[in-house]
């Protein structure tokens, strides 16, 4: 009897220790080394998991980071030149300073400029509405105003204005994530480069039609004349389809095509108030 | 009993206003915008210059590729623009704006009211023909009808089934064509069978048109092969894969054509615009629009050059009424609500329907509350409750594999459910996604 429990005892235990050293030698075989680095990046990273990197996530972004022996092509928007130098710190590497951006708003057809011609009565969505129609007013290109983008802000950063039915930005909480310019279906919204002091300058218009055309169905809409391109002395802007568009890495915010703008269409965000024009004064419109 | 499909299904009311109104010729426009696309497909690519003069049927643009049509002038006079015109789509495209002045026609069109019975081309140079035609599906979708005849290699067409159900509420345009067009209509299925090679053509036409049923059921006995059903009145009975299943009881595979059944479904309309063009050379340049509202003061149904502008019509109907909230171009079930009035008839108009305030008035939204009236409904055995979770959810993969290619926008879900939640709406959004992952994935 005592046999039977020594014998059963010996065999379980040598079967034991055999295969505890068969399964440590799988597991040291098949071992998966994390690098700790991607642990240390993601720590440094906001969290907010927002994709604007065009990573699933943060985590996705620091296994990037990782991986990647050039960093150039790797910036988190939501946290900017600070963040990225920090990852790159823990790299070992050097982050290439870039430029912080902020969505803008191409369109300033409020409800003073374009006359709201159909009530729209369906879903609350400006995907669904662009399925159905061109919207409530004469201009194709326009802002729908249902706010597809407000609700996929994950920084709480853009709204609806009541009175001018268009989104605004806030700029301090907007991280550039970018979610909102995917969202609208009619891509109006842009990413720009923020500027000195949030200084910039953008035409505020997407309407491709010919001048009539498009001034009939907005007082604001950018007819397409040139006159901005012509008096722009750094060359920064283009006209294609009947629009104009500043590139944002030549204009050097000299604010001459805003005055220039027949319709009003190319807006100035953050600029102190001009001064009034005097005879015969050449104005000091170079800021930097 | 009657015969139906077995899957879904609604009863939306009927509102036939203007079914006992025959069709009136409206009075030629002053000016048509023919909109160059006005078929599944590529749009036709434009031949003519401002300031051209063209004459009533004259190619005015040709078709593109093999699944697009041909458009010609509805009317005589010099082209005035080229230019973007707000059509049914709700956005302004490429268009031929005409200035009409008198009404020449081209002198090949036979105009004369006789009826042609002996068909004397071969099925090849029918189907080229109608090609050359610019004929479309007239019953909405506007698929080339060329397409549907040139039977794919090892496919065998065995009926061709003609669609005469109009099960939409409110439409009136395909039940006066069978009362006034019997005839023409009946050489016209006789075409589209030697195009196909079948021997055998069944009319499907709802219970609620007894007169119809009749009048075909009598006159068919002079042509060979065809038969006309009576079929119980149920929403979306029109549908190509219901009125299949509910003439011969055969099932079309997901994803899959008629044909691969056997079966080819043309509706009334393009069955007569068929007979037209073979028979008298005349291309599509007109066709039948019912024009109705519980409102409106004379609900009419009225034969319309292609690129009228729908308020030509509704003034010729009487007028639009004070009350009027919503146009909708095509039935209330699957049409679409138009932001201009002044949008052209196309090939696929089939009715335009001013809606009073009262009726148009989107119901408030409730809470999806899993009663699966939406899944009962479905006549593709769909779960729209589903789908537009997922759709709002961006789930389009998931989407995917729930069939929602499947959905043919009948609104039938939209329309039982008891929320009023806009279930078609998100359907449709998840549709476009899916369809652009689909291509995405080809290329």
């Amino acid at each position: 009897m005592n046999s039977i429990i020594v014998t059963a005892i010996l065999v379980l235990g040598i079967l034991g220790v055999v295969l505890a050293i068969v399964l440590y030698l799988v597991a040291q075989k098949f071992k998966v080394v994390e690098d700790p680095r991607i642990d240390q990046v993601e720590a440094v990273l906001p969290g907010a998991n927002c994709g604007g990197c065009g990573y699933p996530g943060c985590r996705g972004f620091a296994e990037a980071v990782v991986k990647s022996d050039d960093l150039s092509a790797l910036f988190c928007p939501v946290g900017g030149n600070d963040t990225m130098a920090k990852a790159a710190e823990i790299m070992g590497k050097t982050a290439e300073a870039k430029d912080p951006m902020v969505a803008v708003v191409r369109c300033s057809g409020s409800p003073e400029h374009r006359n709201r011609i159909v009530e729209y009565d369906g879903a609350s969505s400006c995907k669904l509405a662009t399925a159905l129609y061109s919207g409530d007013t004469g201009c194709q290109y326009g802002c729908l105003g249902l706010g597809d983008c407000v609700a996929v802000c994950n920084f709480d950063a853009i709204y609806i204005d009541p009175e001018t039915l268009l989104p605004v930005v806030d700029e301090e909480k907007c991280t550039a994530c970018g979610a909102c310019v995917k969202a609208c279906p009619k891509s109006i919204i842009e990413l720009r480069k923020k500027g000195p002091k949030g200084k910039r300058i953008y035409v505020s218009c997407i309407n491709q039609d010919k001048g009539g055309p498009a001034r009939k169905a907005c007082k604001v809409a950018c007819i397409g004349c040139g006159k901005c391109a012509k008096v722009c002395p750094h060359d920064a802007i283009t006209i294609e389809n009947n629009l104009a568009y500043i590139d944002y890495n030549k204009c050097k915010l000299c604010r001459k095509c805003v005055a220039e703008c027949p319709t009003g269409a190319i807006l100035e965000i953050n600029f102190p108030p001009r001064k009034k024009k005097v005879e015969g004064q050449t104005e000091n419109v170079e800021t930097k | 009993m009657l015969k139906t499909f077995s899957k879904g299904g609604v009863h939306p009311p009927e509102n036939k206003f203007s079914a006992d109104k025959p069709i009136e010729v409206l009075p030629l426009p002053k000016k048509v915008s023919i909109p160059i696309s006005q078929h599944i497909g590529a749009p036709a690519s434009i031949i003519v210059a401002k300031g051209d003069k063209v004459k009533v049927g004259q190619l005015i643009a040709k078709s593109s590729g093999f699944v697009s049509a041909n458009i010609h002038s509805s009317v005589s006079g010099t082209v005035e623009s080229i230019t973007p015109v707000l059509d049914s789509s709700g956005y302004k495209r490429p268009a031929i704006t005409i200035a009409v002045e008198g009404d020449e026609w081209e002198p090949t069109i036979d105009r004369s009211p006789n009826l042609k019975r002996e068909i004397s081309i071969d099925a090849q140079e029918i189907v080229k023909k109608i090609a050359e035609a610019g004929i479309v599906g007239l019953g909405g979708a506007t698929f080339p009808s060329h397409v549907k005849l040139s039977v794919p290699d090892g496919k065998k067409a065995e009926v061709l089934i003609i669609n005469g159900v109009e099960c939409e509420p409110y439409l009136t345009s395909d039940h006066r064509l069978m009362l006034e067009k019997g005839h023409e209509l009946m050489v016209g299925i006789q075409i589209l069978m030697k195009a196909l090679g079948v021997t055998k053509a069944m009319i499907g036409i709802e219970n609620n048109k007894p007169d119809a049923i009749k009048y075909l059921t009598d006159i068919s006995e002079e042509y060979q092969g065809v038969t006309v059903h009576a079929l119980k009145v149920k929403y979306p009975q029109g549908g190509e894969k219901q009125l299949i299943k509910a003439l011969i009881n055969r099932e079309v595979p997901s994803g899959a054509l008629p044909i691969e059944v056997g079966a080819v479904v043309h509706n009334v309309g393009t069955a007569f615009a068929a007979y037209e063009a073979v028979q008298k050379n005349k291309p599509l340049i007109e066709r039948v629009v019912t024009v109705t509202g519980k409102n409106l003061p004379k609900p009419s149904n009225f034969l319309v050059r292609i690129g009228t502008p729908v308020d030509e019509l509704i003034e010729a109907a009487g007028g639009l009424p004070e009350d009027t909230a919503k146009v909708v171009n095509g039935g209330p079930m699957m049409g679409k609500a138009v932001s201009d009035i002044s949008i052209p008839v196309t090939k696929g108009t089939s009715g335009i329907i001013v809606f009073p305030a009262k009726e148009s008035k989107r119901k408030t939204e409730g809470l999806c509350i899993r009663c699966a009236k939406c899944v009962s409904a479905c006549p593709m055995g769909l779960e729209p409750y589903l789908l537009i979770r997922m759709s709002q959810r961006m789930m389009f993969e998931e989407m995917e594999h729930e069939h929602v290619l499947d959905c043919m926008e009948c609104g039938s879900c939209s329309f039982e459910c008891p929320a009023n939640l806009p279930l078609l709406d998100y359907i449709r959004l998840g549709k476009t996604e899916v369809n652009k992952i689909v291509r995405s994935r080809k290329n």
